[in-house]
């Protein structure tokens, strides 16, 4: 099977998990493809999987079985160090509550994932701040998190998500903590770098709205995507 | 030291919380360096001591004196190379409080004995030459501001003059220093000479508090100073001779065992330091579950992540550690300076230093160790679950 020409590629995937003597299967027989410069949004209720699916397409949390290759690699087969660096080089994650060091300032935040690399002290600073520029925020470089507002935030946790320029964005709900005004800004940003700057965004959300700004929506419903639908957006 | 900016910001994530513990780890570390430097201080006669030296003293009580004539009989032991011997004077100097060691001694057997005590040439030939001649410390002659040449006005608590005065007069010839600080601890002292003592006292002419001898061979120590207590056995004077190590010990251990006192007292504060730093590493690490999730999802590996965590402990308790020694050590001179000489120099020495880092690392490891297990343990979608 070829891998080429697509940066996710979900072949049978099964998860489940196990509560006592109880098993719960979150994940059913998924397969899916996201080729690259996509924007996918998965969409569904609670409980319906799509975090757990996200988990996994970014290297957080391993298949119970089936197959999951990101940019030509068997993420499934990684161990906890190899899945460790290859996170680090490869995605790029944005949460909901953003997720930062309160005791760092902006641009430490976003310096953090380039601690990994050999790269100078200088070189880390400079590309944070090629990040923070990309995300509108330079004039707050050395603002901590609390001194910043919630959009504020979340462009600070995205600038940290591509300073390593990863193929892959990873989005869980990025919206889901901002006012209508801000989560457009932020989705506007995401939209930006997906379009402008080559990357593959995946994103789950509950809001149809937030969904519309993806090239393409896939509805996930106990734990399969069988009967999706997916919307393709011009 | 990437990483340091990390370690630092987890540690001070809680600032007050963190400063509270420092603080607490900082005095239990002043008070280890003190309580160490007291032990020390009392042992440094022991430490100091040499194991070719032996010390003789009369068989029932040390305050039995000795005839001096003695000396001439105990240097014919096999394996004896020099004796020399000293007398308690039972010294103050202006009043009550200011009281220290001052010893008659024979100068040139005396100075030849300990020749860890820096003495220049000048003032050892000035020592020997002069009858009323006294050497003192270098520490008592800064703290009363003496001057060589002058005169040492020094009551005895002990011993009159012929005309019954207690008051002595004697001529400050020269300085006793030393190199070590642990040899520097018994230079607070004043040496005078024994022939004008001798003379001069109304009692106890010809007997001598203790002796000092130096044996060829230190293996043979023991059964030299067995031979020294059968030459006088049966005698009116018995003797009791014994290594000067275990002399200056035993010395020691008649103000109680400070070491095992000590000891208690520091594995009951070092045990709360324990529990306490235990308990804040542990609440840091559960205030900072979500973000070392984070850590871990861009990258970290488990093995940094509990690097980072062990570090945090280390970095606490090292800083802690060296405020309390350093507190410990500057506070020191002030300590000795209130002490009016009653007791010997406190000081920090290379040992106690080793012995608060080695401290400081397995108090890190025992409160670090838990929570950079569970650090390394912590699932990130477990973590970040419960931070949605």
């Amino acid at each position: 099977m070829s891998y080429s020409g697509k940066v996710v590629q979900v072949i049978n995937v099964h998860k489940e998990y196990r509560r006592g003597s109880e098993r719960i299967d979150v994940l059913q027989d998924i397969n899916l493809e996201i080729p690259p410069g996509d924007f996918l949004a998965l969409m569904g209720p609670s409980g319906s999987g799509k975090t757990t699916l996200l988990n996994l397409i970014g290297g957080l949390d391993t298949p119970t079985s089936g197959t999951l290759m990101v940019d030509g690699k068997r993420v499934d087969r990684l161990g906890s160090g190899e899945l460790s660096r290859w996170r680090a080089a490869n995605v790029g994650f944005v949460f909901q509550f953003y997720n930062l060091l309160p005791t760092l300032s902006a641009q430490k935040n976003v310096e953090l994932p380039l601690l990994l690399t050999p790269l100078s002290a200088r070189e880390r600073q400079r590309r944070a701040m090629i990040a923070l520029t990309l995300v509108g925020l330079a004039d707050r470089a050395r603002h901590k998190p609390k001194e910043l507002s919630g959009g504020q935030e979340q462009r600070v946790a995205i600038a940290r998500a591509i300073v390593s320029d990863p193929t892959l964005l990873v989005c869980d709900e990025p919206t889901g903590d901002l006012d209508r005004a801000t989560a457009a800004d932020i989705l506007t940003l995401l939209q930006m770098l997906n379009r402008e700057h080559g990357k593959t965004v995946v994103m789950v959300t509950h809001d149809p709205k937030a969904a519309e700004y993806a090239q393409r929506r896939l509805l996930l419903d106990k734990g399969t995507l069988a009967e999706a639908r997916e919307i393709h957006v011009g | 030291m990437k990483y340091l900016p990390l370690v630092f910001a987890g540690l001070f994530r809680r600032r007050t919380r963190t400063i509270l513990t420092l603080a607490s780890v900082g005095i239990a570390f002043l008070l280890f360096g003190l309580l160490q430097a007291v032990g020390t201080a009392f042992e440094s006669g022991a430490d100091s001591a040499d194991a070719r030296r032996l010390v003789t003293i009369a068989r029932y009580s040390m305050i039995e004196p000795l005839p001096i004539a003695y000396a001439r009989r105990i240097e014919q032991v096999s394996g004896v190379v020099a004796v020399a011997y000293a007398d308690w004077f039972g010294a103050k100097y202006q009043n009550e409080s200011n009281a220290f060691p001052v010893f008659a001694v024979d100068p040139a057997r005396y100075l030849a004995m300990y020749q860890e005590f820096a003495v220049t040439a000048a003032h050892r030939d000035a020592f020997i030459a002069t009858r009323t001649g006294a050497l003192a410390g270098r520490r008592l002659v800064d703290r009363y501001g003496w001057r060589i040449g002058q005169k040492l006005p020094i009551s005895s608590e002990l011993h009159p003059k012929m005309d019954g005065s207690m008051a002595w007069e004697f001529d400050l010839v020269g300085i006793i220093d030393a190199e070590d600080p642990a040899v520097r601890g018994n230079t607070d002292l004043v040496l005078i000479n024994v022939k004008y003592f001798d003379e001069a006292r109304r009692f106890g002419k010809g007997r001598t508090g203790w002796y000092i001898e130096r044996v060829a061979d230190r293996s043979q120590a023991r059964a030299v100073a067995a031979d020294i207590d059968r030459l006088f056995a049966n005698s009116p004077d018995e003797t009791k001779t014994q290594p000067e190590k275990e002399f200056a010990l035993g010395f020691a251990k008649q103000i109680g065992d400070l070491g095992a006192l000590v000891t208690r007292i520091l594995v009951a504060v070092f045990f709360t330091i324990l529990i306490l730093t235990g308990n804040t590493m542990g609440q840091s690490l559960r205030d900072r579950i979500p973000e070392l999730a984070i850590l871990k999802t861009v990258g970290f590996s488990d093995g940094k992540v509990t690097a980072l965590v062990l570090a945090e402990a280390v970095a606490l308790l090292l800083l802690g550690g060296a405020l309390g020694m350093a507190a410990a050590t500057s506070v020191i001179p002030l300590v000795n300076g209130s002490m009016g000489g009653r007791f010997p120099p406190l000081f920090v020495d290379g040992g106690t230093w080793l012995r608060a880092a080695a401290i400081v690392l397995a108090l890190a490891l025992a409160v670090g160790v838990p929570p950079a297990v569970r650090a390394r343990r912590l699932r990130i979608v477990d973590a970040l679950a419960g931070h949605r």
